[in-house]
Protein backbone atom coordinates (compact mmCIF):
# COMPACT_ATOMS: atom_id res chain seq x y z
CA UNK A 1 0.00 0.00 0.00
CA UNK A 2 1.02 3.60 -0.84
CA UNK A 3 2.10 5.96 2.24
CA UNK A 4 -0.03 8.80 2.17
CA UNK A 5 1.56 10.79 4.45
CA UNK A 6 4.73 10.46 6.00
CA UNK A 7 6.34 12.22 9.18
CA UNK A 8 10.47 11.96 9.34
CA UNK A 9 11.78 13.35 12.89
CA UNK A 10 9.23 16.06 13.23
CA UNK A 11 9.39 18.84 16.64
CA UNK A 12 7.53 21.60 17.04
CA UNK A 13 7.90 23.67 20.27
CA UNK A 14 5.56 26.63 21.04
CA UNK A 15 6.65 30.03 22.01
CA UNK A 16 5.51 32.17 24.91
CA UNK A 17 5.88 34.88 27.36
CA UNK A 18 6.14 33.06 29.80
CA UNK A 19 8.56 30.68 27.81
CA UNK A 20 8.36 27.72 25.57
CA UNK A 21 6.81 24.39 25.80
CA UNK A 22 8.20 21.33 23.55
CA UNK A 23 4.70 20.09 22.64
CA UNK A 24 6.14 17.22 20.17
CA UNK A 25 10.19 15.39 19.73
CA UNK A 26 11.31 14.04 16.51
CA UNK A 27 8.49 12.14 15.59
CA UNK A 28 8.17 9.30 12.97
CA UNK A 29 4.67 8.53 11.39
CA UNK A 30 4.06 7.07 8.68
CA UNK A 31 0.26 6.57 7.38
CA UNK A 32 -0.62 4.39 4.84
CA UNK A 33 -3.62 5.02 2.05
CA UNK A 34 -7.13 3.75 2.61
CA UNK A 35 -6.48 3.11 6.43
CA UNK A 36 -8.07 4.13 9.48
CA UNK A 37 -5.64 5.27 11.35
CA UNK A 38 -5.76 6.33 15.14
CA UNK A 39 -3.71 8.45 17.52
CA UNK A 40 -3.82 8.02 21.19
CA UNK A 41 -2.06 9.70 23.71
CA UNK A 42 -2.90 11.32 27.20
CA UNK A 43 -4.77 15.14 27.51
CA UNK A 44 -2.16 17.86 26.46
CA UNK A 45 0.23 16.01 24.75
CA UNK A 46 0.40 17.72 21.44
CA UNK A 47 -2.45 15.75 19.71
CA UNK A 48 -4.14 18.80 18.26
CA UNK A 49 -0.48 20.33 17.33
CA UNK A 50 0.33 17.16 15.39
CA UNK A 51 -2.95 17.55 13.58
CA UNK A 52 -2.49 21.04 12.73
CA UNK A 53 0.98 20.18 11.41
CA UNK A 54 -0.64 17.43 8.88
CA UNK A 55 -3.00 19.47 7.29
CA UNK A 56 -0.26 22.43 6.75
CA UNK A 57 -2.07 24.82 8.86
CA UNK A 58 1.22 25.45 11.29
CA UNK A 59 4.82 24.64 10.31
CA UNK A 60 7.09 22.44 12.41
CA UNK A 61 10.31 23.74 13.90
CA UNK A 62 12.29 20.67 12.55
CA UNK A 63 11.91 17.83 10.63
CA UNK A 64 10.30 17.48 7.34
CA UNK A 65 6.08 16.05 6.78
CA UNK A 66 6.00 14.19 2.76
CA UNK A 67 2.84 14.34 1.85
CA UNK A 68 1.55 12.35 -1.03
CA UNK A 69 -1.47 14.98 -1.70
CA UNK A 70 -1.21 18.62 -1.46
CA UNK A 71 -2.67 19.94 1.43
CA UNK A 72 -5.73 21.23 -0.07
CA UNK A 73 -7.12 17.40 -0.04
CA UNK A 74 -6.92 17.22 3.24
CA UNK A 75 -10.08 17.42 5.70
CA UNK A 76 -10.20 18.79 8.94
CA UNK A 77 -12.97 17.76 11.19
CA UNK A 78 -12.83 19.76 14.67
CA UNK A 79 -14.24 18.88 18.37
CA UNK A 80 -17.11 20.85 18.00
CA UNK A 81 -19.46 21.03 14.95
CA UNK A 82 -18.59 24.63 14.29
CA UNK A 83 -21.77 25.39 12.25
CA UNK A 84 -23.06 28.52 11.33
CA UNK A 85 -26.42 29.07 13.04
CA UNK A 86 -26.86 32.10 10.71
CA UNK A 87 -26.52 29.53 7.64
CA UNK A 88 -28.89 26.41 6.85
CA UNK A 89 -27.73 23.26 7.44
CA UNK A 90 -27.03 23.18 3.14
CA UNK A 91 -25.13 26.74 3.24
CA UNK A 92 -23.06 25.20 6.12
CA UNK A 93 -22.38 22.09 3.85
CA UNK A 94 -21.66 24.31 0.48
CA UNK A 95 -19.07 26.39 3.19
CA UNK A 96 -15.85 24.99 1.45
CA UNK A 97 -16.64 25.10 -1.67
CA UNK A 98 -17.52 28.82 -1.52
CA UNK A 99 -14.34 29.55 0.35
CA UNK A 100 -12.51 27.88 -2.18
CA UNK A 101 -14.58 29.35 -4.63
CA UNK A 102 -15.18 26.19 -6.52
CA UNK A 103 -19.57 25.72 -6.53
CA UNK A 104 -20.13 23.81 -9.50
CA UNK A 105 -23.42 22.29 -10.05
CA UNK A 106 -21.71 19.21 -10.00
CA UNK A 107 -20.07 19.16 -6.49
CA UNK A 108 -22.97 21.21 -5.00
CA UNK A 109 -24.93 17.80 -6.28
CA UNK A 110 -22.30 15.82 -4.34
CA UNK A 111 -22.51 17.59 -1.64
CA UNK A 112 -26.46 17.93 -1.70
CA UNK A 113 -26.30 13.86 -2.14
CA UNK A 114 -24.16 13.17 0.80
CA UNK A 115 -26.78 14.98 2.97
CA UNK A 116 -29.77 12.57 1.50
CA UNK A 117 -27.58 9.55 1.49
CA UNK A 118 -26.65 10.04 5.18
CA UNK A 119 -30.74 11.01 6.18
CA UNK A 120 -30.34 14.55 6.73
CA UNK A 121 -32.42 15.35 3.45
CA UNK A 122 -35.08 16.69 4.75
CA UNK A 123 -32.91 18.98 7.15
CA UNK A 124 -31.63 20.94 4.34
CA UNK A 125 -33.46 23.74 4.77
CA UNK A 126 -33.23 24.05 8.80
CA UNK A 127 -30.87 26.13 11.00
CA UNK A 128 -28.60 23.64 13.05
CA UNK A 129 -30.05 24.69 16.54
CA UNK A 130 -32.68 22.37 14.96
CA UNK A 131 -30.91 19.31 14.13
CA UNK A 132 -29.52 17.12 17.50
CA UNK A 133 -26.42 17.39 18.66
CA UNK A 134 -25.37 13.92 16.68
CA UNK A 135 -27.00 15.15 13.70
CA UNK A 136 -25.00 18.39 13.75
CA UNK A 137 -21.82 16.44 14.22
CA UNK A 138 -22.40 14.60 10.58
CA UNK A 139 -23.57 17.80 9.23
CA UNK A 140 -20.04 18.95 9.99
CA UNK A 141 -18.61 15.40 8.43
CA UNK A 142 -20.30 15.92 5.46
CA UNK A 143 -18.87 19.68 5.03
CA UNK A 144 -15.26 18.53 5.21
CA UNK A 145 -16.52 15.49 2.58
CA UNK A 146 -18.16 18.13 0.38
CA UNK A 147 -14.55 18.94 -0.79
CA UNK A 148 -13.63 15.13 -1.42
CA UNK A 149 -10.70 15.29 0.53
CA UNK A 150 -8.26 12.05 0.25
CA UNK A 151 -7.27 12.51 4.02
CA UNK A 152 -9.39 13.26 6.81
CA UNK A 153 -8.34 14.37 9.85
CA UNK A 154 -10.59 13.82 13.05
CA UNK A 155 -9.72 15.97 16.04
CA UNK A 156 -11.54 14.33 18.93
CA UNK A 157 -15.17 14.87 17.19
CA UNK A 158 -17.24 12.83 19.36
CA UNK A 159 -15.98 14.36 22.99
CA UNK A 160 -18.58 17.02 22.98
CA UNK A 161 -21.43 14.30 22.43
CA UNK A 162 -22.93 12.35 25.24
CA UNK A 163 -21.92 8.31 25.42
CA UNK A 164 -25.14 7.29 23.38
CA UNK A 165 -25.00 9.53 20.73
CA UNK A 166 -21.60 9.00 20.84
CA UNK A 167 -21.36 5.14 19.87
CA UNK A 168 -23.85 6.12 17.17
CA UNK A 169 -22.29 8.62 15.92
CA UNK A 170 -18.92 7.16 15.51
CA UNK A 171 -20.30 4.45 14.09
CA UNK A 172 -22.09 6.27 10.97
CA UNK A 173 -18.59 8.81 10.59
CA UNK A 174 -16.46 4.89 10.69
CA UNK A 175 -19.54 4.00 8.06
CA UNK A 176 -19.10 6.98 5.79
CA UNK A 177 -15.42 7.05 5.98
CA UNK A 178 -15.23 3.59 4.88
CA UNK A 179 -18.22 4.09 2.07
CA UNK A 180 -16.65 7.55 0.19
CA UNK A 181 -13.16 5.58 0.52
CA UNK A 182 -11.10 8.32 2.54
CA UNK A 183 -7.92 7.66 4.34
CA UNK A 184 -8.69 9.23 8.07
CA UNK A 185 -6.64 10.02 11.21
CA UNK A 186 -8.48 9.87 13.91
CA UNK A 187 -6.98 11.69 17.46
CA UNK A 188 -8.65 10.88 20.67
CA UNK A 189 -7.87 10.31 24.58
CA UNK A 190 -10.43 7.47 24.18
CA UNK A 191 -8.67 4.11 23.74
CA UNK A 192 -11.98 1.95 23.30
CA UNK A 193 -13.00 4.19 20.50
CA UNK A 194 -9.85 4.25 18.55
CA UNK A 195 -9.74 0.34 18.45
CA UNK A 196 -13.09 0.10 17.70
CA UNK A 197 -12.58 2.67 14.51
CA UNK A 198 -8.74 2.31 13.65
CA UNK A 199 -6.61 0.02 11.78
CA UNK A 200 -3.95 0.69 13.47
CA UNK A 201 -3.13 2.64 16.71
CA UNK A 202 -0.55 4.61 17.72
CA UNK A 203 0.22 5.73 21.40
CA UNK A 204 1.78 8.95 22.05
CA UNK A 205 3.73 9.44 25.23
CA UNK A 206 3.62 12.85 27.24
CA UNK A 207 4.69 15.64 26.29
CA UNK A 208 6.77 16.85 24.82
CA UNK A 209 4.91 13.82 22.16
CA UNK A 210 6.94 11.10 20.42
CA UNK A 211 5.56 7.90 19.03
CA UNK A 212 5.91 5.25 21.88
CA UNK A 213 4.21 2.15 19.79
CA UNK A 214 2.03 1.60 16.84
CA UNK A 215 -0.60 -1.24 17.80
CA UNK A 216 -1.76 -3.38 14.56
CA UNK A 217 -5.73 -4.10 15.59
CA UNK A 218 -6.26 -7.48 14.68
CA UNK A 219 -9.97 -6.72 14.45
CA UNK A 220 -11.64 -7.38 10.64
CA UNK A 221 -11.98 -4.03 9.12
CA UNK A 222 -15.87 -4.82 7.71
CA UNK A 223 -16.65 -5.00 11.77
CA UNK A 224 -18.62 -2.44 12.59
CA UNK A 225 -17.51 -0.44 15.52
CA UNK A 226 -20.37 -2.16 17.84
CA UNK A 227 -19.55 -5.61 16.67
CA UNK A 228 -15.65 -4.65 17.26
CA UNK A 229 -16.45 -3.90 20.75
CA UNK A 230 -18.46 -6.88 21.71
CA UNK A 231 -15.13 -9.10 19.59
CA UNK A 232 -13.35 -10.69 22.37
CA UNK A 233 -9.42 -9.34 21.29
CA UNK A 234 -11.22 -6.25 21.45
CA UNK A 235 -10.64 -6.12 25.60
CA UNK A 236 -6.84 -7.83 24.92
CA UNK A 237 -5.99 -5.15 22.87
CA UNK A 238 -7.52 -2.43 24.82
CA UNK A 239 -5.28 -4.03 27.86
CA UNK A 240 -1.96 -3.79 25.75
CA UNK A 241 -2.92 -0.28 24.85
CA UNK A 242 -4.24 0.79 28.08
CA UNK A 243 -0.56 -0.67 29.23
CA UNK A 244 1.32 1.52 27.21
CA UNK A 245 -0.35 4.67 28.23
CA UNK A 246 -0.54 3.84 32.08
CA UNK A 247 3.31 3.52 31.74
CA UNK A 248 3.76 6.86 30.09
CA UNK A 249 1.32 8.65 33.22
CA UNK A 250 3.71 6.38 35.64
CA UNK A 251 6.82 7.77 34.01
CA UNK A 252 4.92 11.36 34.48
CA UNK A 253 4.28 11.15 38.09
CA UNK A 254 8.35 10.33 38.63
CA UNK A 255 8.66 13.45 36.30
CA UNK A 256 6.66 15.00 39.41
CA UNK A 257 4.42 16.56 37.02
CA UNK B 1 -43.47 22.11 23.43
CA UNK B 2 -44.46 20.51 20.00
CA UNK B 3 -46.08 23.06 17.45
CA UNK B 4 -48.41 20.49 15.91
CA UNK B 5 -50.21 19.50 19.00
CA UNK B 6 -53.61 21.60 18.44
CA UNK B 7 -55.35 20.13 21.67
CA UNK B 8 -54.58 22.62 24.49
CA UNK B 9 -55.55 21.43 27.85
CA UNK B 10 -57.79 23.84 30.03
CA UNK B 11 -55.10 24.56 32.16
CA UNK B 12 -53.37 26.08 29.59
CA UNK B 13 -55.64 27.94 28.09
CA UNK B 14 -56.04 29.74 31.90
CA UNK B 15 -52.54 30.14 31.64
CA UNK B 16 -52.94 31.91 28.30
CA UNK B 17 -55.74 34.16 29.55
CA UNK B 18 -53.90 35.20 32.49
CA UNK B 19 -50.69 35.90 30.65
CA UNK B 20 -52.46 38.35 28.35
CA UNK B 21 -54.16 40.02 31.05
CA UNK B 22 -51.09 40.75 32.64
CA UNK B 23 -49.52 42.01 29.49
CA UNK B 24 -53.06 44.13 28.90
CA UNK B 25 -52.64 45.46 32.63
CA UNK B 26 -49.07 46.74 32.28
CA UNK B 27 -50.09 49.07 29.09
CA UNK B 28 -52.88 49.93 30.69
CA UNK B 29 -50.95 51.32 33.21
CA UNK B 30 -48.19 52.98 31.73
CA UNK B 31 -51.11 55.07 29.49
CA UNK B 32 -53.07 55.85 32.94
CA UNK B 33 -49.57 57.22 33.95
CA UNK B 34 -48.96 59.23 31.27
CA UNK B 35 -52.27 60.64 31.01
CA UNK B 36 -52.86 61.52 34.59
CA UNK B 37 -49.06 63.29 34.71
CA UNK B 38 -50.07 65.85 31.98
CA UNK B 39 -53.34 66.01 34.08
CA UNK B 40 -51.92 66.66 37.36
CA UNK B 41 -49.87 69.31 35.55
CA UNK B 42 -52.77 71.09 34.00
CA UNK B 43 -54.87 71.19 36.80
CA UNK B 44 -52.10 72.20 39.55
CA UNK B 45 -50.97 75.00 36.84
CA UNK B 46 -55.20 76.29 36.24
CA UNK B 47 -55.26 76.01 40.26
CA UNK B 48 -52.35 78.24 40.60
CA UNK B 49 -50.75 75.76 42.57
CA UNK B 50 -47.52 75.70 40.64
CA UNK B 51 -46.74 78.96 38.44
CA UNK B 52 -47.33 78.13 35.12
CA UNK B 53 -44.68 81.00 34.11
CA UNK B 54 -41.93 78.61 34.98
CA UNK B 55 -43.99 75.00 35.20
CA UNK B 56 -45.86 75.87 31.62
CA UNK B 57 -48.70 73.58 31.51
CA UNK B 58 -50.10 70.96 28.75
CA UNK B 59 -52.76 73.50 27.70
CA UNK B 60 -49.77 76.50 27.15
CA UNK B 61 -47.72 74.07 25.56
CA UNK B 62 -50.63 73.05 22.97
CA UNK B 63 -50.88 76.82 21.69
CA UNK B 64 -47.34 77.27 21.53
CA UNK B 65 -47.33 74.28 19.31
CA UNK B 66 -49.95 75.20 17.56
CA UNK B 67 -48.31 78.63 16.48
CA UNK B 68 -45.22 77.19 15.88
CA UNK B 69 -46.74 75.11 13.27
CA UNK B 70 -48.92 77.95 12.40
CA UNK B 71 -46.38 79.89 11.19
CA UNK B 72 -44.61 77.34 9.55
CA UNK B 73 -41.31 77.15 11.75
CA UNK B 74 -42.42 73.66 13.20
CA UNK B 75 -41.63 71.52 9.86
CA UNK B 76 -38.56 73.92 9.30
CA UNK B 77 -37.15 73.15 12.81
CA UNK B 78 -38.06 69.42 13.09
CA UNK B 79 -36.65 68.82 9.83
CA UNK B 80 -33.37 70.75 10.53
CA UNK B 81 -33.22 68.48 13.66
CA UNK B 82 -33.93 65.07 12.15
CA UNK B 83 -31.74 65.35 9.18
CA UNK B 84 -28.27 66.36 11.25
CA UNK B 85 -29.38 63.61 13.94
CA UNK B 86 -29.76 60.97 10.70
CA UNK B 87 -26.33 62.28 9.21
CA UNK B 88 -24.78 61.93 12.34
CA UNK B 89 -26.30 58.31 13.45
CA UNK B 90 -25.69 56.97 9.78
CA UNK B 91 -22.43 58.78 9.29
CA UNK B 92 -20.85 57.65 12.79
CA UNK B 93 -21.88 53.81 12.46
CA UNK B 94 -20.44 53.72 9.01
CA UNK B 95 -17.02 55.10 9.89
CA UNK B 96 -16.89 53.04 13.22
CA UNK B 97 -18.19 49.97 11.47
CA UNK B 98 -15.22 51.08 9.08
CA UNK B 99 -12.49 51.52 11.48
CA UNK B 100 -13.19 48.53 13.92
CA UNK B 101 -12.67 46.50 10.54
CA UNK B 102 -9.65 48.06 9.95
CA UNK B 103 -8.34 48.07 13.24
CA UNK B 104 -9.18 44.10 13.20
CA UNK B 105 -7.35 43.55 10.05
CA UNK B 106 -4.58 45.19 10.84
CA UNK B 107 -3.47 43.53 14.46
CA UNK B 108 -0.05 46.12 14.94
CA UNK B 109 -2.62 49.07 13.82
CA UNK B 110 -4.80 47.78 16.54
CA UNK B 111 -2.36 47.80 18.98
CA UNK B 112 -0.34 51.44 18.18
CA UNK B 113 -3.79 52.90 18.63
CA UNK B 114 -5.44 51.03 21.60
CA UNK B 115 -4.36 53.41 24.25
CA UNK B 116 -5.40 56.63 22.12
CA UNK B 117 -8.79 55.06 21.14
CA UNK B 118 -9.23 54.66 25.16
CA UNK B 119 -8.42 58.17 25.88
CA UNK B 120 -10.19 59.58 23.53
CA UNK B 121 -13.37 57.43 24.50
CA UNK B 122 -13.20 58.76 28.33
CA UNK B 123 -12.31 63.00 26.66
CA UNK B 124 -16.06 64.94 26.80
CA UNK B 125 -16.22 65.72 23.35
CA UNK B 126 -18.56 68.45 23.73
CA UNK B 127 -15.26 69.92 24.92
CA UNK B 128 -14.35 69.92 21.21
CA UNK B 129 -16.57 72.17 20.44
CA UNK B 130 -15.00 75.37 20.17
CA UNK B 131 -12.33 73.44 17.89
CA UNK B 132 -14.83 72.31 15.69
CA UNK B 133 -16.74 75.57 15.21
CA UNK B 134 -13.43 77.05 14.34
CA UNK B 135 -12.78 74.41 11.95
CA UNK B 136 -15.52 73.48 10.18
CA UNK B 137 -17.41 76.55 10.63
CA UNK B 138 -20.54 77.76 12.69
CA UNK B 139 -23.28 75.74 11.15
CA UNK B 140 -24.65 72.47 10.30
CA UNK B 141 -21.45 71.43 9.65
CA UNK B 142 -20.38 71.78 13.16
CA UNK B 143 -23.37 69.80 14.34
CA UNK B 144 -22.92 67.06 12.54
CA UNK B 145 -19.34 66.49 13.53
CA UNK B 146 -20.49 67.08 17.34
CA UNK B 147 -22.84 64.11 16.52
CA UNK B 148 -20.31 62.11 14.61
CA UNK B 149 -17.39 62.34 16.98
CA UNK B 150 -20.06 61.57 20.10
CA UNK B 151 -20.71 58.42 19.08
CA UNK B 152 -17.82 57.00 16.93
CA UNK B 153 -15.41 56.14 19.49
CA UNK B 154 -18.05 54.04 21.37
CA UNK B 155 -19.05 52.17 18.38
CA UNK B 156 -15.65 51.39 17.22
CA UNK B 157 -14.77 50.04 20.46
CA UNK B 158 -18.28 48.13 21.06
CA UNK B 159 -17.39 46.81 17.32
CA UNK B 160 -14.18 45.64 17.46
CA UNK B 161 -14.46 44.05 20.67
CA UNK B 162 -17.43 41.83 19.41
CA UNK B 163 -15.30 40.65 16.63
CA UNK B 164 -11.91 40.11 18.76
CA UNK B 165 -14.62 37.55 20.89
CA UNK B 166 -15.63 35.25 17.66
CA UNK B 167 -14.45 31.68 18.97
CA UNK B 168 -10.68 30.79 18.36
CA UNK B 169 -11.84 27.61 16.86
CA UNK B 170 -14.05 28.91 14.26
CA UNK B 171 -11.54 30.65 12.98
CA UNK B 172 -9.22 27.68 13.15
CA UNK B 173 -12.22 25.85 11.33
CA UNK B 174 -12.14 28.50 8.24
CA UNK B 175 -8.46 28.41 8.12
CA UNK B 176 -8.47 24.57 7.42
CA UNK B 177 -11.08 25.25 5.14
CA UNK B 178 -7.82 28.05 3.17
CA UNK B 179 -10.53 30.91 3.80
CA UNK B 180 -8.22 34.35 3.19
CA UNK B 181 -8.53 36.38 6.12
CA UNK B 182 -10.97 38.72 3.98
CA UNK B 183 -13.37 35.59 3.43
CA UNK B 184 -12.42 35.36 7.54
CA UNK B 185 -14.17 38.46 7.77
CA UNK B 186 -17.36 38.50 5.43
CA UNK B 187 -18.06 34.80 5.89
CA UNK B 188 -17.83 34.53 9.67
CA UNK B 189 -17.13 38.04 11.60
CA UNK B 190 -19.02 40.03 9.91
CA UNK B 191 -22.64 37.56 9.88
CA UNK B 192 -21.61 36.50 13.56
CA UNK B 193 -21.44 40.15 14.74
CA UNK B 194 -24.41 40.98 13.64
CA UNK B 195 -26.76 41.18 16.84
CA UNK B 196 -24.06 43.27 18.19
CA UNK B 197 -23.52 45.65 15.52
CA UNK B 198 -27.32 46.35 15.64
CA UNK B 199 -26.94 47.09 19.35
CA UNK B 200 -24.21 49.39 18.75
CA UNK B 201 -27.09 50.97 15.99
CA UNK B 202 -29.34 51.45 19.48
CA UNK B 203 -26.50 53.05 21.45
CA UNK B 204 -25.45 55.03 18.53
CA UNK B 205 -29.57 56.11 18.31
CA UNK B 206 -29.40 57.72 21.59
CA UNK B 207 -25.94 59.26 21.11
CA UNK B 208 -26.90 61.27 17.92
CA UNK B 209 -29.95 62.81 19.66
CA UNK B 210 -27.17 64.05 22.19
CA UNK B 211 -24.31 64.87 19.79
CA UNK B 212 -26.79 66.99 17.45
CA UNK B 213 -28.68 69.19 20.49
CA UNK B 214 -25.47 69.81 21.98
CA UNK B 215 -24.44 71.45 18.69
CA UNK B 216 -27.35 73.52 18.09
CA UNK B 217 -26.94 74.47 21.72
CA UNK B 218 -23.43 75.74 20.22
CA UNK B 219 -24.08 77.21 16.83
CA UNK B 220 -27.56 76.60 14.95
CA UNK B 221 -30.05 79.12 14.23
CA UNK B 222 -32.81 76.50 13.59
CA UNK B 223 -33.19 73.40 15.03
CA UNK B 224 -35.27 72.02 17.84
CA UNK B 225 -32.15 72.72 20.09
CA UNK B 226 -32.06 75.96 18.82
CA UNK B 227 -35.82 76.08 20.26
CA UNK B 228 -34.79 75.32 23.50
CA UNK B 229 -32.05 77.67 23.73
CA UNK B 230 -34.07 80.48 22.32
CA UNK B 231 -36.86 79.48 24.41
CA UNK B 232 -35.05 79.58 27.73
CA UNK B 233 -33.39 83.04 27.02
CA UNK B 234 -37.00 85.06 26.35
CA UNK B 235 -38.19 82.53 29.18
CA UNK B 236 -40.87 81.12 27.12
CA UNK B 237 -40.64 77.64 29.56
CA UNK B 238 -43.70 76.81 26.67
CA UNK B 239 -41.58 76.58 23.73
CA UNK B 240 -39.30 75.11 26.00
CA UNK B 241 -40.90 72.26 27.15
CA UNK B 242 -43.19 72.26 23.99
CA UNK B 243 -40.16 71.49 22.00
CA UNK B 244 -38.38 69.03 24.33
CA UNK B 245 -41.92 66.90 24.45
CA UNK B 246 -41.56 66.85 20.15
CA UNK B 247 -37.92 65.60 20.81
CA UNK B 248 -38.82 62.87 22.85
CA UNK B 249 -41.12 61.39 20.53
CA UNK B 250 -38.93 62.00 17.79
CA UNK B 251 -35.85 59.89 19.44
CA UNK B 252 -38.55 57.38 20.74
CA UNK B 253 -39.68 56.85 16.42
CA UNK B 254 -36.43 56.20 16.01
CA UNK B 255 -34.98 54.20 18.26
CA UNK B 256 -38.41 52.31 17.69
CA UNK B 257 -37.12 52.03 13.71
CA UNK B 258 -33.74 50.43 14.72
CA UNK B 259 -36.52 47.67 17.03
CA UNK B 260 -37.62 46.65 13.79
CA UNK B 261 -34.67 46.60 12.02
CA UNK B 262 -33.46 44.85 14.62
CA UNK B 263 -35.96 42.07 14.11
CA UNK B 264 -35.86 41.53 10.62
CA UNK B 265 -32.50 40.78 10.80
CA UNK B 266 -33.13 38.41 13.10
CA UNK B 267 -35.56 36.55 10.92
Amino acid sequence: MNEILVLKGVSHRYHSKSGETEAIRSMDLSVREGEFFGIVGPSGSGKTTLLSILAGILQPSAGVVERGISPSEIGYMLQRDHLFEWRTIEENVLLGLEIRKIKSAERVDYALSLLKKYSLGEFVKKKPSELSGGMRQRVALIRTLALRPKLILLDEPFSALDFQTRLTVAEDVREIIAEEKVTAILVTHDISEAIALCDRVAVLSARPATVKKIFDNPLEKNLSSIERREHPSFAELFKEVWKELEFTDEKDAKKGK
Amino acid sequence: MKKTQRRVSEEHLRYLKKQRGKSAFVVAMQIILLVQFFLVWEVLASYEVIDSFIFSSPSKMWESFLSLSREGGLWRHVSATLLETVIGFVSATAIGLVIAVILWSVEPLRLILEPYIVVLNALPKIALGPIIIIWVGAGKGAIIVMAILISVIITVINILNGFLSVDKDKILLMKTLSASRAQILFKLVLPSNLSNIIAALKVNVGMAWVGTIMGEYLVSREGLGYLIVYGGQVFNLSLVMCSTVILTVLAAVMYFCVLILEKAVAK
